[in-house]
């Protein structure tokens, strides 16, 4: 068996573990990162469209073309990375076990795990579409794998269910290919993605984009002939004589996105309702010393924003090791984040009371969209320590706040705190 | 609705234009009268400026994937290093798709000079190593 | 060449019967018009193994659903397929429902059902099954019920028939049958076959086949039957859980799979189309409200797929195997529920039915009953993995996450006999594409191997045979073919 020690073991080679594993081999610590694909670089890779980059760099890139530049800046700094391996366990006193079919089975010591994995595709079967089961159904991930990288197409007249970003890329990205696009359908009254894609992917090309509608039959027995698509009320069921047709010879599927946590989930560390394992502010999980970032943790918008937190996770990783113990007395003592009114979810799930000078980054995504809000946190005495207006929330965007506690005010006795986004009070609209 | 023709080579008409500069999404009215354009429904400069532009000329960063003959892939992904006027995409994309490379190309090659007589070259976007 | 026994199907009742025919010195071949075996109802059931009690008394199915859940067991160790009797709970609901219970019990045990028992503290009932509703007042509980894969049993039959010479043709719909001289002639889509005997075994098309020998004293009506199944991180059960039955059908069941998923269903639509395995709004529904009722805490958003599947089913509700006016015709129709459970016992009726057309059985000296147990990742200790890996990398390529399935796997269930040829024959062979994410990471990888494998291209790979291709050209294929239509306002 083969044996490697390490300060840290990187899982997942794609923007957020590189980004991670370049921030700890710049503070002098031994990394490895485990990938599991051919090459480093994920699933940035096929996202080979623009639009990545204007935070990180401050110039507009494709998504090749970012993740490029963290690959180059792991190779001039040596980092050490193990290809077509897959990690298969992990264990709490942080050895990893892969395998790849040049080594074995490989085990790993390491003092510290960070956990990069990134997520997956929701699929036909989750949001339960009735109909055959012929072929020519992909998720929209896995038909941009086949065309953009593969180097195959998956069919010849499309449509796309799920407005997403990534279902409205591949709208365009298969027309320019030669591909007709027949109509992406959404199930939500709005559009889930970015306005820019919608312009850019679908109005350019004249692609119908038809929402509150979703598909509720998939036609034909071998290969996919066509769906029907119907209105759906406010509680997505269906309104009869709605119905209508749509041939295609193939269905993409953006339904959402997953964190891909079964690695995680199998070590025992705790994991949160939206799929992400429950993080401190340092994000670091419930297990000592392993550490999640990029979309293992939550499914981000933005690639920049993954390489943010990346190097958030990989700095205090180097933290944990150099310094580890006023940590473990931190988290005996913790505050709670919960999601309230209009949050689906927050991040972290606890902070760590010894924290409480430091700058904590929450992130969160709303429910449904909504114009006049206040973003508001609540300790567990319902006291408000925090509002701020926004014009417009919307699902699609994760939002970021950086915020000190102690300067706020908060109580040393508080165990939890709700984060929630509230229709604006009257008085306050005025003033917008 | 008369029209008049103007110097300043002006598309004819209006256009509803909805912004993409900000997750507002404005709609954005764009009309020629009488070689003026006039602008309205923006909340920002920015928004105005987009307008403009998208009514003027609009133009579109291509990205898409050339093949490639010995490649550790048999694509490489490419984009175009300048916007292309939108009315021009599809026949960009013919000739690319025409193209047949050889590995090894490093991220930022020229891989297509000057496309279409524009001042507009194809690069590539990310290293590709020969296949071993 | 004139073959002694032609079967006609490849679902779990022919292989099951080539199975134990391959016991004998027979010239076999079995015909299954589809690209691969367990294609039909095998392949979209419950997987239940029932105790038996379930049909009634004077019901041929009732003495072989006993028989045959019997002959499981050691039919399990020979062939190695995922079998484990975890026991079932017949649900009461309503203190007037125990009577009934009570009754079930007595004939069960009466006619040779071991361990059945009637269940009434509720705190004993729920640790038994901790998420059955707080509503139940009592359960029957029969230890011998269990579960069994369906499709890799059928796999495991036919795998276990051809090393015993049973030849397996795929791809051949039989058309029409002819008989003359005590030999019959199949014709096929692909080419004519000769035997002595035919066993019709050809579930949903049984009696279209008997009536291409005249034979119409039966009839299938298709019903289709709904299914959901659940991501095994979101809830997990002890038990096999069935309501109360109703007089059409066993009702909608919560399951545990072999593979520690979850699954409910079957609803019972009786239906016109003997190929329509679509899912219905309607449908999914009322599964997810009857399961509901003995599950309440059903975690509704963690599906991974629907599904549906047909039993067929005759007039009379029993099963029909008998010797046809027509001398070597062997009827073995009408398979419904409990089939799965009695296939055991239906082929030792089939063993029958030849020795009295005058067919000499006699064991063949070098019958290998035991099929290999499929070599699995997941069974390895660490130490056995690495000198896995060591003997031959494929081991070391994990093509599915969701289940960690390698290469190898891959590779051997293609090459296995009568072994994969398609997405989903892989699919339902070694398991890459049945997790939580659908193959959204394998398929790829899997199209890739069986394209490697089976000297084929990536477009002529197909997730179950003709018609059901996967990708349809190259990437720039479609520019380079059109005309040039764009160029025109140049």
């Amino acid at each position: 068996m083969k044996k490697y020690e390490v300060d840290v073991v990187v899982i997942g080679g794609g923007s957020a573990g590189l980004a991670a594993a370049i921030v700890v081999k710049k503070a002098d610590l031994n990394v490895l990162i485990i990938e599991r694909d051919k090459e480093l670089g994920g699933i940035t890779l096929q996202c080979i469209h623009n639009g990545f980059g204007l935070h990180e760099f401050e110039e507009e890139l494709t998504g090749p073309e970012y993740v490029q530049k963290f690959i180059n800046e792991a190779r001039d700094l040596n980092i050490p990375y193990l290809l077509d391996t897959m990690v298969i366990e992990f264990t709490p006193n942080k050895t990893v076990y892969a395998v790849n079919n040049k080594e074995g089975l490989i085990e790993i010591n390491a003092n510290a795990i960070i956990l990069a994995m990134g997520c997956r595709e929701r699929t036909r079967g989750a949001i339960n579409i009735p109909g055959f089961r012929p072929s020519g159904i992909f998720t929209a991930g896995q038909a941009q794998r086949f065309v953009n990288i593969e180097g195959y197409l998956p069919g010849r007249t499309f449509v796309i269910l799920g407005s997403g970003d990534i279902g409205m890329i591949m709208a365009r990205r298969l027309t320019w290919e030669g591909c007709e696009v027949k109509a992406v359908v959404e199930i939500q009254p709005y559009v889930s993605g970015l306005i820019r894609n919608q312009v850019q992917c679908l109005e350019d090309y004249g692609i119908p984009l038809i929402t509150g509608y979703t598909i509720t039959k998939i036609h034909g027995k071998d290969r996919i002939k066509g769906v029907t698509i119907s209105k759906v009320d406010h509680n997505f069921d269906r309104i009869i004589g709605s119905d209508k047709f749509f041939e295609c010879d193939t269905l993409l599927l953006s339904v959402g996105l997953i964190p891909e946590n079964e690695l995680t989930r199998e070590s025992g560390a705790e994991i949160s309702q939206m799929g992400g394992p429950v993080v401190d502010n340092n994000l670091e999980t419930t297990i000592d010393g392993v550490f999640a970032c990029g979309n293992v943790l939550q499914v981000h918008d933005l690639v920049d924003l993954v390489t943010a937190e990346a190097k958030r996770a990989g700095l205090n990783a180097t933290e944990y090791i150099k310094e580890r113990y006023g940590k473990e007395i931190g988290k005996k003592l913790r505050i709670k984040c919960e999601a309230g009114e209009n949050v689906n979810y927050i991040k972290p799930d606890l902070i760590n009371k010894t924290d409480l000078l430091n700058d904590i980054i929450f992130t969160f995504r709303v429910k449904v969209p909504e114009r006049r809000i206040l973003i508001q946190i609540r300790d567990n005495k319902n006291k408000v320590i925090y509002k701020k207006k926004r014009r417009y929330v919307i699902p699609s965007e994760m939002i970021e706040l950086k915020l000190n506690l102690n300067k706020l005010n908060i109580d040393s006795d508080s165990t939890n705190l709700v984060v929630e986004v509230i229709p604006r009070p009257e008085v306050l609209i005025e003033k917008d | 609705m008369s029209t008049i023709n103007n110097e300043k080579n002006l598309p004819e008409g209006s256009k509803e234009i909805r912004c993409i500069v900000c997750p507002t999404g404005c709609l954005v009215h764009v009309e020629n009268v009488n070689g003026e354009l006039i602008i309205e429904g923006h909340s920002c400069k920015r928004g105005e400026e987009y307008a403009r532009e998208e009514f003027v000329a609009p133009k579109r960063i291509l990205t898409t994937t050339m093949r490639v003959e010995n490649g550790f892939l048999p694509l490489i992904p490419v984009r175009s290093d300048k916007a292309i006027p939108k009315e021009r995409l599809k026949e960009t994309l013919k000739l690319i798709a025409k193209t047949k490379l050889k590995a090894p190309i490093k991220m930022g090659d020229i891989l297509l000079e000057k496309v279409l007589g524009l001042e507009i070259n194809i690069i590539a976007s990310r290293d590709l190593i020969e296949v071993r | 060449m004139i073959y002694d026994v032609i079967i006609i199907g490849g679902g779990v009742t022919g292989c099951c019967i080539a199975r134990t025919l391959s016991k004998y010195d027979l010239n076999i071949c079995l015909l299954e018009k589809e690209t691969d075996i367990a294609s039909g109802t095998s392949k979209a059931n419950s997987g239940v193994i029932h105790a038996g009690y379930a049909s009634p008394r004077d019901y041929i199915k009732r003495q072989l659903a006993i028989r045959g859940n019997k002959l499981y067991t050691q039919a399990a160790e020979e062939l190695n397929f995922p079998f484990k009797r975890i026991g079932s709970f017949v649900v009461a609901l309503e203190d007037n429902q125990i009577k009934q219970l009570e009754e079930e019990r007595k004939k069960g045990i009466e006619d040779g059902i071991p361990g059945l028992e009637v269940i009434l503290n509720k705190e004993k009932i729920k640790k038994m099954e901790p998420r059955l509703t707080d509503e139940v007042v009592g359960v029957l509980h029969a230890p011998t019920g269990g579960l069994a894969s369906p499709y890799e049993l059928t796999f495991a039959l036919a795998e276990n028939a051809s090393m015993n010479g049973v030849k397996f043709f795929r791809n051949r719909r039989v058309v029409k049958i002819t008989h003359q001289e005590y030999v019959f002639t199949v014709r096929t889509l692909a080419g004519e076959f000769k035997s002595r005997n035919i066993i019709n075994a050809a579930g949903l098309y049984a009696a279209q086949i008997s009536r291409m020998l005249g034979l119409d004293y039966f009839s299938i009506t298709p019903r289709k039957g709904e299914y959901i199944l659940f991501d095994r991180n979101a809830i997990q059960l002890n038990k096999i859980l069935f309501p109360m039955p109703t007089k059409i059908s066993k009702g909608i069941l919560v399951c545990p799979t072999l593979h520690g998923n979850t699954f409910i269903g079957p609803n019972a639509q009786n239906i016109p189309d003997l190929e329509d395995i679509s899912t219905t709004t309607s449908g999914l529904k009322e599964i997810l409200e009857g399961a509901m009722k003995l599950v309440p805490s059903l975690p509704v958003r963690s599906s991974i797929r629907n599904f549906a599947g047909l039993r067929a089913v005759p007039e009379a509700y029993d099963f029909i195997i008998d010797n046809t006016d027509v001398y070597g015709f062997i009827n073995v129709a009408g398979i419904l529920s409990p089939g799965l459970t009695a296939t055991f016992a239906i082929a030792e009726k089939v063993v029958e039915f030849l020795e009295l057309l005058g067919e000499k059985l006699k064991v063949k000296e070098d019958y290998n009953p035991s099929r290999p147990k499929p070599e699995r990742f997941k069974d390895f200790t660490k130490e056995e993995l690495d000198k896995k890996i060591q003997e031959d990398p494929t081991w070391g390529r994990i093509i599915c996450r969701c289940e960690t399935i390698p290469e190898k796997e891959i590779i051997d269930a293609i090459h296995a006999p009568v072994g994969a040829t398609t997405v989903d024959g892989v699919k339902f062979r070694c398991r890459p594409g049945m997790g939580r994410c659908q193959g959204g990471f394998c398929r790829p990888r899997v199209i890739e191997i069986l394209s490697r494998e089976l000297k084929k291209s990536y477009e002529e790979i197909t997730k179950r045979g003709e018609d059901t291709n996967i990708l349809i050209g190259k990437t720039k294929d479609f520019l380079l073919n059109q005309k040039r239509e764009g160029s025109r306002g140049k």
